[in-house]
């Protein structure tokens, strides 16, 4: 009898987080929690000020202060060629200053000690002289003449431009703006904001002189893309190297780059001989590690009357900080930005993105998003809208004429991507129904009589997920792959390791049913472990969603392989051939006689103890995963608000979310996803910015300025699902961790700008709080948000 | 958290408390709830070389209404207390309003109301409702008691006419003449937060008349400001449009507000009218309705 999938946690399993019960008893093992014998404490030396030259440093009385093991200095790091580190953008970043600081809370010294006390009393003995030089904080001031030059190291480099990069067919785009009855434009400036996770950046480094072995235990989301980056930057050899990523506090991509704090505990380690630790603090993390988008985008719509989105045009200004060291396909320069508009049919595109450096934290993370979509996606939607009431057009009629639709896959884009399924419609109609959408319009004409201001705002967009196919996507020049190990013990137990790393997606819990529903053996048999380089397969991590779509295939595929040796084997003891055999969950069978089988731990303990002649003993097997195709999940997110025009605060009134991520493994996983990154998207619109005085201090610095939402502010969300399979996947599954984040946004900021409908504001940069509301409200003109923040 | 090395003491009576300070000779500080106090030591911003934590007496921790109505609040009276309290929330609306709006729920566990006035944030909020109730501070020092009025407590941000071997053992809000009605309003960007903006209200009315006033404004000044015209003009008057819309001009007025990142100063200055008004219509309206 096949098993009940539901019943031994397969797929559809609402199965309880396997690691929730370590981590509700507080036994979780991240970083911090390491102790090794003779551990030393590294604390870093900051700036305070944002662009200066340093004239000189003088270490003398840290080195006084009893318990002080190393000081190091950019100069010392410069000696062993280790002042300046490789980026995974192909540009450098300093690891210690030596000849400028570049923005406020750049790495300038370090100091080893017994204890991590110790280390920050001397620190503050540490004398640095620097003369100030003119500040940048924004791409205007970049690229104003004349401007001070940012990048002076680099040679042959006279500007402040990091990259042009340009996209699409500027002609064919020119012709269709020709045959527009209307054109509609927007510009906006989608803020800075830093992923923040709960746990903050650290390293243990232990480098032993006597095996030459060097083990890094860090903070990483992509623990064999930092081996390879340490390879480089340190010159050892790749089998000397051991990282070891353990239980992560959080990542949102702010855990993919190198950070200079991991290199300098490295050289820290091999110059004292011990082992170093460093932690960064929560200011640290808010000011230095790489921030989320800052990007000013642009754009026009070429339309026709009856609604048709004849083509667009769209122009990025985007600000890098310091060192351009995004982490990205390298193929690529704005993330998958371009992937803006796929959810709709528009035959014409051109898009030109231009990079600065400004005197800002380095970064440009994909802050829960597939490598920048998030800002893409979010102009896409807010110039739908603008678009739709240019046409006096009803919003979501407008999204409708315009989807690409269900019979229209594969649809390729102008900007060449394609996207392989989806039931748009049906999900606007969902969600539609569910926010009662022709009754709200009823009642927002009423409440404007009432002098009161309702508002409804709809996001629909399809992401592409799953970076990606071997053609298209790399990082440093490795493939974008990723791999799944399974070995299945004797009793039919087992352990599976990947080359993902979950910080919080739950890869304990959902891979173990992945392999569950291939291979019937009950979840709770299957034991998940990555983030061990020694151990797990190569692979290049998690982020941009991509852990399901190509990890989580390399689980089924694995698995696969499992499945057929132990057909093999079942043949062999039930004593047929293997075309005879027959699989159901958790058994094969003989065709002939149902009742005549053998369960798949019965065949695991014959892998090991009866296998046929000339089979090699053992059950397990290694899958290296390319996938075909990125997947293209679908949401359509719907807000409606209330704005009080005396304060300009808004409250949520309703949030509905409909998402097609395709097949869903773990469901309750995918509502928590879903949830949570609703919630991000609610900070963005509403509370959440990093912002700079015109002297580069960051304004934001810690969490009473730079803010997470919590429980009280957040509004409810409801939840509804649409199941579109993607037609490549092994199980038909595209990925759930970030969508929310990605489209949710749009939702909130078009709903408050439907409420001032009429006002003349077109757009409001986020966050959008209460006193731009107002202001907008009062004076009837666009709110822009861009530092420098004016301060009196 | 790292802070500098400090020597720790737990006195168990005021006394004790009080030569600790004396001792320390400016160096020591005091440790109420540790809600601010505790992350200036992280941040190393404060580093002071004793810590005096009061925790320990347990004497200090009480909130009560004398039988003429004088309401004292002791030195370890939490925020939760007063938030929790049915005495207050029957007697004093000015503090039961503000009480829910202080931080956020884990804060206010731990923070301490006369801790608050002591920390003289600008953005405080406890600070407010002393102003507008007209409160004070009792202090003991090494030479004995002495009340400090609340309009003379405050000398600018964090600092407080307390000397440096002084413990505010209580803060003293003078009974109402006549019936106590009051309210207090707050523009925060999300729980937990300083305010952008605060009004506390607090009257006291006899028949429709008020007889005495007073207003106090958080965040939007170096100080917590004392919006004492606009007070004034309520005073012998019922509370009607005009006599309303007369006090929020006024404290809009008094305001000092300062562009940031949470606002323009016109904006602050803005929702300083629009909550004195909100307010005093809400009383207004509530006393129409009993
Ligand atoms: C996350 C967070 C959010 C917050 N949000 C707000 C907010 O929205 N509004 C608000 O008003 N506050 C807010 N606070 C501050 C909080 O209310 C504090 O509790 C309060 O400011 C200080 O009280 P405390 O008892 O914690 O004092 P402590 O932190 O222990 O001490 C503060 C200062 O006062 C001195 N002191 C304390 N008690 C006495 C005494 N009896 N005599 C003499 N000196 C004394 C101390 O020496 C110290 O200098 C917030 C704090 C946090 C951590």
């Amino acid at each position: 009898m096949a098993l009940d999938e539901v019943k031994i946690g397969g797929m559809g399993a609402s199965r309880l987080r396997v690691e929730d019960n370590r981590f509700i008893r507080g036994k979780g093992n991240y970083v911090d929690d390491i102790v090794l014998p003779g551990m030393l404490h590294m604390e870093i030396l900051r700036s305070p000020v944002a662009h200066a030259r340093i004239k000189s440093i003088d270490v003398s009385k840290a080195w006084e202060v009893p318990g002080v093991r190393l000081v190091l200095t950019g100069e010392m790091m410069a000696a062993r060629n280790l002042a300046w580190m490789p980026t995974l953008s192909y540009d450098t970043q300093a690891v210690l200053a030596t000849d400028k600081v570049r923005f406020q809370g750049q790495e300038v010294a370090a100091v080893i000690a017994d204890d991590p006390y110790i280390a920050r009393d001397a620190c503050s003995k540490i004398v640095v002289e620097y003369e100030q030089l003119p500040v940048i904080v924004n791409p205007t001031q970049s690229m104003a003449p004349g401007a001070p030059l940012i990048r002076d190291d680099k040679e042959g480099q006279q500007t402040n431009k990091v990259f042009d990069w340009e996209i699409g067919d500027k002609e064919a785009t020119d012709r269709a703006f020709e045959q527009a009855d209307v054109v509609s434009k927007l510009e906006l400036h989608y803020p800075r904001s830093h992923p923040s996770p709960m746990e903050t950046e650290g390293s243990i480094a232990d480098y032993d002189r006597a095996t030459g072995k060097l083990t890094v235990f860090m903070t990483t989301q992509a623990p064999h893309i930092i081996r390879a980056a340490v390879a480089l930057v340190a010159e050892l050899p790749e089998h000397m190297i051991r990282v070891v990523s353990p239980d992560l506090g959080g990542g949102f991509g702010n855990k993919v780059p190198v950070y200079p704090g991991y290199v300098i505990s490295i050289l820290a380690s091999i110059l004292t001989e011990r082992p170093v630790k460093w932690i960064s603090d929560k200011s640290s993390n808010l000011i230095s590690t790489h921030f989320a988008r800052d990007v000013y985008l642009k754009g026009e719509m070429a339309l026709r009357k009856d609604g048709k989105i004849l083509g667009f045009r769209m122009h990025t200004t985007s600000d890098h900080g310091a060192f351009f060291s995004d982490a990205q396909p390298s193929k690529f320069k704005i993330g998958l930005l371009h992937s803006a508009f796929a959810c709709y049919d528009i035959p014409n595109a051109h898009m030109v993105a231009e990079g600065f450096y400004t005197n800002k934290a380095p970064g440009g993370v994909a802050y829960r998003c597939s490598f920048r979509v998030t800002e893409g996606m979010f102009f896409q939607e807010r110039m739908v809208q603008a678009a739709a009431d240019d046409l006096g057009m009803d919003q979501a009629e407008f999204r409708r004429v315009n989807f690409v639709k269900d019979d229209d896959f594969p649809h390729r884009t102008p900007f060449g991507f394609l996207t392989d399924s989806g039931q748009y419609g049906k999900c606007l109609d969902v969600g539609l129904e569910a926010i009662d959408y022709k009754n709200f319009l009823k009642e927002k004409e009423e409440a404007a009589k009432r002098g009161k201001l309702l508002g409804i705002g709809i996001s629909t967009m399809t992401e592409p997920l799953g970076a990606g196919n071997s053609r298209e996507y790399d990082i440093l020049g490795i493939k974008m792959f990723d791999s799944a190990e399974l070995r299945v013990h004797m009793s039919g137990k087992a352990i599976l390791r990947t080359g993902a790393k979950t910080q919080g997606q739950g890869h304990e819990t959902t891979w173990a049913q992945i392999v569950a529903h291939e291979l019937g053996i009950p979840a709770d048999d299957i034991v998940v472990e990555e983030g061990d380089t020694d151990t797990a397969p190569f692979g290049m991590g998690t982020y941009a969603s991509r852990s399901t779509p190509v990890a989580g295939a390399a689980v089924a595929m694995v698995s696969r392989k499992i499945r057929a040796k132990a057909r093999k084997i079942a043949a062999h003891l039930l004593e047929v051939s293997e075309e005879d055999i027959e699989w159901e969950l958790g058994r094969f069978y003989v065709r002939s006689n149902q009742e005549r089988g053998v369960s798949i731990q019965e065949c695991a303990m014959a892998a090991y103890s009866n296998v046929p002649d000339g089979m090699e003993p053992g059950l397990e097997n290694t899958s290296y995963y390319d996938p075909p195709n990125l997947t293209w999940p679908f949401a359509c997110y719907i807000a409606t608000v209330e704005v009080d025009p005396e304060t300009g605060v808004w409250d949520v009134l309703k949030f509905v979310a409909v998402d097609d991520c395709g097949v869903r493994i773990n469901p309750m996983i995918v509502e928590g996803q879903i949830m949570g990154g609703l919630t991000e998207a609610y900070a963005a619109a509403a509370m959440q910015f990093i912002t700079f005085d015109e002297a580069g201090n960051c304004i934001g610095s810690n969490y009473m300025d730079y803010l997470l939402p919590t429980a009280w502010e957040t509004p409810g969300f409801e939840l509804y699902e649409v199941v579109t399979p993607c037609p490549h996947h092994p199980i038909g599954a595209k990925g759930i961790g970030e969508c929310a984040t990605v489209g949710g946004p749009a939702a909130f900021v078009n709903a408050v700008l439907d409420a001032l409908k009429g006002t003349g504001v077109r757009n409001i940069d986020m966050p959008l709080l209460p006193d731009r509301v107002y202001e907008a409200i009062k004076t009837g003109k666009d709110i822009s948000g861009a530092p420098p923040v004016k301060v009196d | 958290m790292y802070p500098s090395r400090f020597q720790y003491e737990s006195p168990k009576t005021v006394a004790e408390a009080v030569a600790l300070l004396d001792q320390g000779a400016g160096e020591a500080k005091l440790l109420a709830g540790g809600q601010s106090l505790v992350p200036m030591l992280k941040l190393r911003f404060a580093s002071p070389a004793m810590l005096v934590d009061i925790n320990g007496i347990e004497e200090l921790r009480y909130h009560r209404f004398d039988s003429d109505g004088t309401l004292r609040i002791g030195a370890l009276c939490r925020h939760e207390d007063l938030e929790k309290s049915d005495i207050i929330r029957q007697k004093q609306p000015t503090i039961s309003a503000a009480a829910p709006l202080v931080a956020d729920p884990i804060v206010r566990t731990r923070g301490t109301f006369v801790g608050s006035v002591c920390h003289a944030d600008p953005q405080g909020d406890w600070a407010a409702t002393m102003i507008a109730l007209n409160g004070r501070i009792v202090a003991q020092g090494p030479k004995g008691r002495r009340e400090i009025a609340m309009k003379d407590f405050v000398l600018g941000p964090f600092q407080t006419a307390l000397e440096h071997n002084e413990i505010a053992i209580e803060a003293v809000i003078p009974a109402p003449q006549g019936v106590a009605v009051g309210g207090y309003i707050k523009l925060e960007r999300r729980v937990g937060d300083f305010a952008t903006a605060s009004v506390a209200v607090a009257l006291d009315v006899v028949g429709d008349k008020v007889v005495r006033a007073g207003i106090a404004l958080g965040g939007v000044g170096s100080r917590t400001i004392d919006a004492s015209d606009a007070a004034a003009a309520l005073v012998g008057q019922p509370l009607t449009d005009a006599t309303i819309a007369k006090a929020a001009e006024l404290a809009a007025a008094a305001a000092e507000p300062r562009s940031d990142h949470r606002g323009s100063a016109d904006y602050k200055r803005h929702i300083v009218a629009t909550f004195v008004s909100r307010l005093l219509n809400q009383i207004h309206s509530s006393k129409e309705a009993a």
